[in-house]
């Protein structure tokens, strides 16, 4: 396992859309191994998605079970992932690893159904809500070559209650 | 040596302010850093922080013609700033209610004693002119944590003022 560099935007490959895993083989599963070490190396860091480190494959991985009285799923390894449902929405704030000294508030489904391949290729199903659906929805826009920044809402939307459940 | 300054200016609103101060500054060697502007009952606020190697009163000067043709008033301070010196927020504060005198003070002083610290404060004066309503957004750091600051806004709710405190639990993926 190897703690991988992390790119910064201005750095125009973060904007790139990535490209679907065909292959699950060693070099996934090494990809993935590097990649929850480098999200380990930055304290408070939930979810990194391959092209943060200049892989430019869809692939995220999402574990915000270190926060305290959050629903989650665990560890959860992303390969190929799809939104099969959203709903809700709810403003929260965000930062990045590949933006720093920045945070912002953005609006997010506050429920989400997922389907995403795991490092052997099978199909799972993921229910995921509130903090845990707000990291995977950030994570997935790396994919797409979005940043938080692309979807920063007004101070005056911070008004909207929570409408989830 | 280059240096920081706060550039305050205040003029009533009209359409150019932000273009032709900043392309003053930019003409004149000044790097822009943070800022916050607004349209405050009818007038346009700047509070822009300027790096520039120069003096304040040469500031000034390279101001000074925009400041006669748009009537803007400018004021600069030299500071300690830097950038990269965000605070993160832990909490959010809505408040909102019948306008009258103090409430700010009010709110304001009942969460500074239960240690908040505000990051960023927007106020505004809604609903009609003989019933206003005010409304105002706090981000903060809470030092003791958010509960403290629930137990202090009681007061303030029993006088009819609606509070919303939401902690700010900061994603970063
Ligand atoms: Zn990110």
């Amino acid at each position: 396992m190897a703690v991988l560099e992390v790119l910064h935007y201005p750095d125009a490959r973060l904007k790139q859309v990535s490209a679907p895993v065909t292959e699950f083989a060693a070099d996934l599963r090494r990809l993935l191994a590097d990649l929850e070490a480098t999200m380990r190396a930055y304290p408070g860091c939930v979810g990194l998605a391959a092209p943060q480190v200049g892989r430019f494959q869809r692939i995220a991985i999402v574990d915000v079970s270190s926060r305290p009285g959050v629903r989650h799923n665990g560890r959860l390894v992303l390969v190929n992932p799809q939104v099969l449902e959203r709903g809700g929405e709810v403003v929260g704030r965000e930062g990045c690893l590949s933006v720093p000294d920045y945070t912002g508030n953005v609006a997010r489904a506050g429920h989400i159904r997922l389907r995403a391949q795991d490092a052997t290729g099978g199909y799972r199903e993921y229910g995921c809500v509130d903090y845990e659906a707000r990291a995977v929805q950030h994570e997935l826009d790396h994919l797409d070559g979005l940043l938080f920044l692309d979807r920063l809402v007004s101070r005056r939307d911070l008004f909207r209650r929570k409408v989830y459940k | 040596m280059k240096r920081w300054y706060m550039v305050t200016v205040v003029g009533k609103d009209r359409p150019g302010i932000v273009a032709g101060l900043t392309e003053a500054l930019y003409r004149g060697g000044a790097n822009l850093g943070e800022a916050s502007m607004a349209r405050l009952g009818g007038n346009f606020t700047i509070m822009l922080m300027v790096q520039i190697d120069a003096e304040a009163n040469e500031l000034e000067r390279l101001m000074a013609p925009l400041a006669r043709e748009l009537a803007l008033r400018v004021h600069v301070d030299a500071i300690e700033g830097r950038l990269h010196e965000h605070l993160e927020p832990n909490v959010r504060i809505a408040v909102y209610g019948a306008d009258r005198p103090g409430i700010v003070a009010q709110v304001t002083e009942a969460l500074a004693g239960a240690g908040l610290n505000i990051l960023d404060l927007e106020s505004d004066v809604a609903g009609t002119e003989a019933e206003p309503i005010y409304i105002m957004t706090i981000d903060g750091y809470a030092r003791d944590g958010v509960g403290v600051l629930e137990a202090a806004l009681a007061p303030i709710r029993a006088g009819g003022i609606e509070v919303r405190l939401t902690p700010i639990d900061t994603l970063v993926g």
